[in-house]
This record gives C-alpha cells, sequence and structure tokens, in this order.
C-alpha cells in the first residue's frame, strides 16, 4: 500500500485544505468538532465509521486526512482502521460473492468451491479481483441448506453448486458489469 | 498524603506494600524475579506476552503480575510446577512462530527470547505450527525491520510513542496476521521515523536492528590502495569497555585507540576534535544571532533531532544551528585540510565514524553531507562526488570487529589519538551526554562575550539527567536562558514553548534519552540493567565527565589543533570557507510528523 497523500507539505493550512477537500465538508466539520472535544482520538472510531459510510472503504489518502485533521498520529489511524474487521482498506468490487462456508454447506464440499473460485479469480479472502468486478466473502449460514453448497451472489442464490460451474456462473456476471460499462 | 499500606503474602511470605503497587513490583521488594519480555519498567503497561503469570488464590485463572494490582489480603503464588510450565508453554509458542535462525541472528548472545527459553527449561521444540512470513524492511539507511522476528511485545511501539513522541510504529491487522509497521505498511524511509534507534534497543529479539556498515569498512582495510581514516564519538570510549566485561561506567580511551591500529587503520581521529570545531563555530554563529536573530539558536549535533524537526517542526528550522555536526567536522576536515597536507589524494580516503548512534548512518548519506572534488591536476580521471564520511558503525558493530579480529582488548596498551585532528578538549568529551554541549557552549561563549576567561568551567545546572532543564546563565551582562532536553518527548515541551514565543536564548536537543550515551547504537545492557536505565545513563556519562574533569586542556578555543587549522587552513571562524565546509542546511522532510 502506497502512504497517502496530505503529508507532503510543511504548511499546516495547505496540510488542512488537502485534508479537507478528501474528505469532504461534511466529514471534515464532523472531524472539527470532535477535535474539539476533549478527547479527540475517542472519537476515532465514529470518524473511520462516517468516512467509510460515504467512500465505501478507507483509503490512504482517507486515513491520513483524518490523523492530520483529528491530530491522531497516522500509524494510530491505520492500526486501529486494519483492526477491525469492519473497516475495509480497499475498494470492494461490483459484485459481492458470499460463499456459506456453514455446516451443511462445508460438509457438501464449499471449501472446493471456495478454492476453485479464488483461483479464477487469482485472490485470497476478503480481497476484490484485479478488474474490480468481484469480491469474494466468507458467510456463515445463509439458511438455505436444503440447497447446499451455497453462493450468493449480491442477492442471487445459486445452489448445488460444484467447483466446475464456477467459471461458467463467474462468466455470466462479467457479461453483466461488461454491459452495465460505459463504453 | 501517604498511600495506604497492603497486606498480602506471596510465595507464604507476609509483606506489606503501598496501595497501587503491582504484584511484580511487590515481588522485588523480597528478592523474587519474575520472568517477563514485555514489560519495561519505563513505558506504559501493556501486558500482551503473559510470561509473567502468577496464581492468585481464589482466582480461576494466572494473572499477569506486571499488570495486576495487589489488594488487601492477597495470597499470591509465584512458584510451582503447573505455573512454570504455563509459563515455559507461553515462551515456546512464541518460540513456534519465530525463526530458528539463533546461531546467525544479529542479537545472537544478547536475545531476551534467548535468554528466557533458557531459563524456563525450554530444551526442545513441541509445538510446530504455522509460521509468520513477512519481507525484510530493508529501505532505511539506519533501521532494519525483521518482522518475523517480532513477539508482539509493543515495546517498539511505546518507546516511539511515550520517549520519542514520533508514534511512527503500530500493530496493523490482528490475530496472527499482525505486525508492527508503520502506518499503511509502509517502509521505514516513507515514514515519519526519524531512525534514532531506540526500537533496536528496547526490542527483545532482533525485529529490529542496525543497518550493517562493517563490510565495506573490511574491505577498505583490506585495500593497499585506500587509506583507511577512523573518528570515534566521545560516547564510544565510555560504552565499549561493556562489551568486554568492563564495568559499566569505565572509560577505555587508550584500550579502544590501540584496538582500531590494530584492526588496521591507517589514522585514528577523535570527533571530539570535530565537537570542539562545533563550538567555536556555534559560539561565533550565537554571537551573530544574539546581535542579529533568529534566537533561541537550536543546536543541531544529533541527526535524529534534525530529522524529527524536519519532520515535526519545519517552521522552526531556522532556529536549528547551521553548524555540521563534530562527525561530519571531522570528515570534512580529513578529506580537504588533512588530505591536503599530507599530500593524499581525497578519494584515496575511506572515512568510518563510529558512533554511539545508527540516525548517523543517516546523516552520512544525506546530499548536503557530500563533497565535490574537482579532476585531479594530473588530468587523470574526472572529478567526483564523495561523501564526507564513507562509513559509520555503532559501538556495537566495532566491539563485534574487534572480537571477529581475535582482539585481546582487556590485555592491549594503550594508545593515542593521531595528531591533528585528534587532539581534543574535555570539553568535547562531554558532548556524548546531556547538557555537554550547552556546557562546552557556555565555556566558550562566556570567554567570547565578556572577554574575560571563565570563572568556572562546570555547569552543572544544565545536565539534564531527568530529561528537562530550563534555567538562566549569568554571562557578562546578558542574562542568558537557556533549555536542554533529551528524548523527544522532552524536546517538544521546548519547542512548543519556543512556538509560543517564551524568549529563550539557547536550546540543545538530543533525540535520545540521556545523549548519545544512550544512543541506539550502544551496547546492549549488562545484566542488571535495562534499556533507558537512568543508572545506566549516569554510569556512562560518569565517565565522560572524569575524562573532562582529567584534562588540562578543557575549552574549546584553547586546543591547539583546532587553531592550527584554522590559521593554516580555514582563516577565522565563520570565514567564508568556514562557512562553506563547516555549515550545512536543512529543508523540511515528508510525511509531515502529526505532533
Amino acid at each position: 500500500m502506497n502512504p497517502g497523500t496530505c503529508a507532503t507539505t510543511d504548511h499546516w493550512e495547505h496540510v488542512q485544505a488537502i485534508s479537507r477537500e478528501a474528505l469532504g465538508e461534511p466529514l471534515w466539520r464532523f472531524i472539527e468538532e470532535c477535535r474539539a472535544a476533549e478527547h479527540p482520538e475517542s472519537h476515532l472510531i465514529s470518524v473511520l465509521h462516517k468516512v467509510q459510510s460515504q467512500y465505501g472503504h478507507l483509503s490512504p489518502t482517507h486515513l491520513d486526512a483524518v490523523a492530520q485533521l483529528l491530530g491522531v498520529p497516522a500509524a494510530k489511524v491505520a492500526g486501529v482502521a486494519s483492526f477491525y474487521h469492519f473497516f475495509r482498506l480497499a475498494p470492494r468490487g461490483k459484485f459481492i460473492i458470499n460463499v456459506c462456508m456453514g455446516t451443511a454447506c462445508y460438509v457438501k464440499g464449499a471449501d472446493r468451491v471456495a478454492m476453485r473460485l479464488m483461483d479464477e479469480l487469482g485472490i485470497a479472502w476478503g480481497e476484490t479481483s484485479k478488474d474490480g468486478v468481484f469480491t469474494v466473502e466468507q458467510a456463515r449460514c445463509l439458511g438455505t441448506c436444503g440447497l447446499a453448497p451455497v453462493l450468493m451472489i449480491d442477492n442471487e442464490m445459486h445452489g448445488q453448486v460444484t467447483p466446475d460451474q464456477v467459471p461458467a456462473i463467474l462468466e455470466k456476471y462479467l457479461k453483466k458489469a461488461r454491459a452495465q460499462a460505459p463504453a | 498524603m501517604r498511600k495506604k499500606k497492603i497486606n498480602l503474602t506471596i510465595d507464604g511470605n507476609a509483606v506489606t506494600v503501598p496501595e497501587g503497587t503491582t504484584i511484580m513490583e511487590a515481588c522485588e521488594g523480597l528478592g523474587i524475579n519474575i520472568p517477563r519480555l514485555c514489560y519495561h519498567p519505563d513505558l506504559s503497561l501493556m501486558g500482551s506476552c503473559r510470561v509473567c503469570i502468577v496464581e492468585v488464590k481464589g482466582m480461576g485463572f494466572y494473572m499477569t503480575s506486571c499488570s495486576q494490582k495487589v489488594w488487601e489480603g492477597m495470597e499470591v503464588q509465584t512458584n510451582s510446577p503447573d505455573i512454570r510450565q504455563a509459563r515455559r508453554d507461553i515462551v515456546e509458542l512464541l518460540l513456534d512462530n519465530h525463526p530458528k535462525d539463533c546461531q546467525t541472528c544479529e542479537r545472537d548472545g544478547h536475545c531476551e527470547l534467548q535468554n528466557l527459553a533458557y531459563a524456563m527449561g525450554v530444551r526442545a521444540r513441541h509445538f510446530e505450527g504455522k509460521r509468520k512470513r513477512f519481507p525484510i524492511d530493508l529501505s532505511s539507511h539506519s533501521v532494519v525491520r525483521d518482522s518475523e522476528k517480532c513477539v508482539l511485545c509493543g515495546r517498539c511501539v511505546r518507546v516511539c510513542a511515550e520517549i520519542q513522541g514520533v508514534h511512527n510504529l503500530s500493530q496493523h491487522g490482528r490475530g496472527f496476521n499482525t505486525v508492527v509497521a508503520p502506518a499503511h505498511m509502509a517502509n521505514m524511509d516513507e515514514s515519519v521515523c526519524i531512525q534514532c534507534g531506540q526500537c533496536i534497543n528496547v526490542c527483545p529479539t532482533a525485529a529490529f536492528v542496525e543497518k550493517r556498515s562493517a563490510g565495506g569498512v573490511w574491505d577498505a582495510i583490506a585495500d593497499p590502495e585506500m587509506h583507511v581514516v577512523v573518528q570515534t564519538a566521545p560516547s564510544i570510549r565510555a560504552a565499549i569497555g561493556e562489551g568486554f566485561g568492563l564495568p559499566l561506567g569505565t572509560p577505555a580511551v587508550g584500550k579502544m585507540v590501540t584496538a582500531l591500529r590494530r584492526l588496521g587503520f591507517d589514522a585514528v581521529f577523535d570527533t571530539d576534535f570535530g565537537a570542539d570545531m562545533t563550538i567555536v563555530e556555534e559560539a561565533h554563529e550565537f554571537l551573530t544571532r544574539l546581535k542579529e536573530g533568529p534566537l533561541p539558536m537550536i543546536t543541531s549535533c544529533s541527526p535524529g533531532w534534525i530529522s524529527f524537526l524536519e519532520k515535526f517542526y519545519p517552521e522552526l528550522i531556522p532556529h536549528a544551528s547551521t553548524c555540521r555536526s563534530p562527525m561530519s567536522m571531522v570528515s570534512v576536515l580529513t578529506k580537504t585540510y588533512y588530505a591536503q597536507k599530507k599530500g593524499i589524494d581525497p578519494r584515496k580516503i575511506y572515512m568510518v565514524a563510529v558512533m554511539p548512534c545508527v540516525a548517523k548512518k543517516y546523516e552520512a548519506r544525506r546530499p548536503e553531507h557530500y563533497l565535490d572534488l574537482p579532476s585531479p591536476a594530473s588530468g587523470e580521471g574526472q572529478g567526483v562526488r564523495v561523501p564526507l564520511t564513507d562509513a559509520v558503525l555503532t559501538t556495537r558493530e566495532l566491539i563485534w570487529m574487534i572480537k571477529c579480529y581475535g582482539i585481546d582488548f582487556l590485555k592491549l596498551p594503550d594508545g593515542d589519538f593521531d595528531a591533528p585532528l585528534g587532539l581534543a578538549s574535555g570539553a568535547g568529551d562531554i558532548f556524548g551526554t546531556t547538557g555537554g554541549v550547552m556546557e562546552a557552549t557556555l565555556r566558550a561563549a562566556s570567554e567570547l562575550v565578556t572577554g574575560k576567561p571563565a570563572d568556572r568551567l562546570e555547569f552543572t545546572e544544565v545536565r539534564a539527567v531527568e530529561g528537562l532543564r530550563e534555567t538562566y546563565v549569568a554571562i557578562g551582562e546578558h542574562n542568558i536562558r537557556v533549555g536542554v532536553a533529551n528524548g523527544l518527548t522532552n524536546a517538544k515541551i521546548l519547542l512548543d514553548k519556543v512556538k509560543a514565543g517564551e524568549p529563550f536564548h539557547v536550546i540543545e536537543v538530543m533525540a535520545c534519552p540521556g545523549g548519545c550515551i544512550g544512543g541506539g547504537g550502544q551496547p546492549y545492557p549488562q545484566e542488571g540493567y535495562h534499556v533507558l536505565d537512568p543508572e545506566l545513563l549516569r554510569k556512562r556519562a560518569s565517565a565522560l565527565y572524569s575524562i573532562d574533569a582529567g584534562k588540562k586542556l578543557r575549552k574549546s578555543y584553547e586546543n591547539p589543533a583546532v587553531e592550527e587549522v584554522y590559521e593554516a587552513f580555514l582563516g577565522s571562524p565563520g570565514s567564508p570557507k568556514a562557512h562553506e565546509l563547516l555549515h550545512t542546511h536543512y529543508t523540511p522532510k515528508f510525511p509531515r510528523g502529526i505532533r
């Protein structure tokens, strides 16, 4: 990961201006309120929640901007963001593939489906494919054990999936992504 | 108000301790040494390693003695077969996720994890699980980060934040994948790291070590074409003996010089001479600033501090003295004045500096500390740009080289530094400890201002043994307000006062606690002492004060070698030539630190 871009000048006004621009007005105003409060660092997590809900993930630039404006060291901000499962440090794909790893799906071979999926995409759990189309995540029981093993792609269910079916399923969504993308 | 007393029993012994005492502290009073790893007496409590567990009656689990405070009627058991087994298991589990390369590791023999494993009786590895794998970060000139050796004790994170106020490190990720790194897992050279090396000193293993420079030095010594010159910082003589079993605080100047000659260096110079040069130039600069500003003048010998200034307080850069550090003074004069005097081609000189510091490795690679050599008069070869200092060794690296070469240090006769850049006043010696630069400056400035010999030589009031001092010193009609800080958290207090407009005249800042004697390149402490230990720092400092007190020559201005260099080469202090060779400049560096 590359360091953010907010900290490449020594003029505070400049640092402040780039940091504000990186986050947008509602966010920097909220951070300023936090900074004026008694323990600014105690608001770090709520600030990160707000940034993620606006941008979908926390980039190094966002984190550096939060660090500068809130006055909390960047290492601490990045450490907190990387600790919590809820915070995402990379953008998510267009389609989120949830592989059910609940008991029923697991005994029916969900792990082999998952391996094939990640092999095809060249990524690991929680990661996003290079083209930005897919993110693979684990789910713990989607409540459709009769269809095990199950994949849920966005809100569509795929039941009784075998590893060999994976390429065709992916191709279907890739076509969708291509069709939606501006020419 | 006196603290309430708490009564408890430890291993059946009744003890009474003040309220707020931890179990570990209460045990120490009884001569019980509980094994520990993440605990450090000068840092905040973390309680992450679990090695210091004890049994407390009525509790269903073992408690960490470093963090648990005593209560009335507490019954503590520090030892039993079960506790020893549990501690052994904890250490074995740490080892399970640790490389098996003790024999080839930089910390071999000085590793706290290794010592702990031995003491706990770990003689085999019973757990074999997955090992974490991380690349080694070699990006910095000074500090190497090897996360595979990290045991996640968090001491480096704490020293960087609490003692140095830099906050460069934090634990990223969670669980098995946790790793200590700068923000966004950036490389050390892209971070706010100021290269002080305190993380190296507090690390119990070799997750942080200095960048090695001995290879180039061995090669240069073996090359008959090269004239290899070495200089040693004041703090080396105060600590090198520790590497050979001498009692802490034993000065070892003479043996050190002899050892360097035996290693094959062609000339052995003294960084103290450079300190005298720095004082003369800095006193001159101070007199100019007294008339023209800007004040305060802040000392610039400590490269970790300069790095901190450039990243955290760039607006105060005009206050930093433009004088080169003593190391760079000796190096530049070696490659100019000494080369000329001896008739040696400066491109055939290999300059080695032995420093208590890892940030000096970075200073030596800063572009400001390079020299442009014109093409030789003979017409052979072209103009080149050479570093003033070719290699910087830490005290630890020099101790290792002496051992590697098979020199029996303790049996060596005393030797003397070579002339002329080896002659130094006592003022140069005390540069290595907190307040030393200030004291040496005051010795010089008081004469320069008043025109009369100083009525005293020792200014004990500026020795900031506790980390921070502010005082007034009368010099002639001036009442000079001085500030001295070591450890950058202390420096921040003074710098914020300067920013608030408080009228200081001179400020001395040393990045490392205690000054250079507590630098990031000093020997790992002997048994019974710990890193940052005030007693360890006091003993090393006392070695320097005893050398200073034992010298006839105690003022930088009276150093005949300094006079010789000015007369024969530079002209006068502050002359254009002195400015060209002995001064430097600073620029803001990024990323910008958050203070």
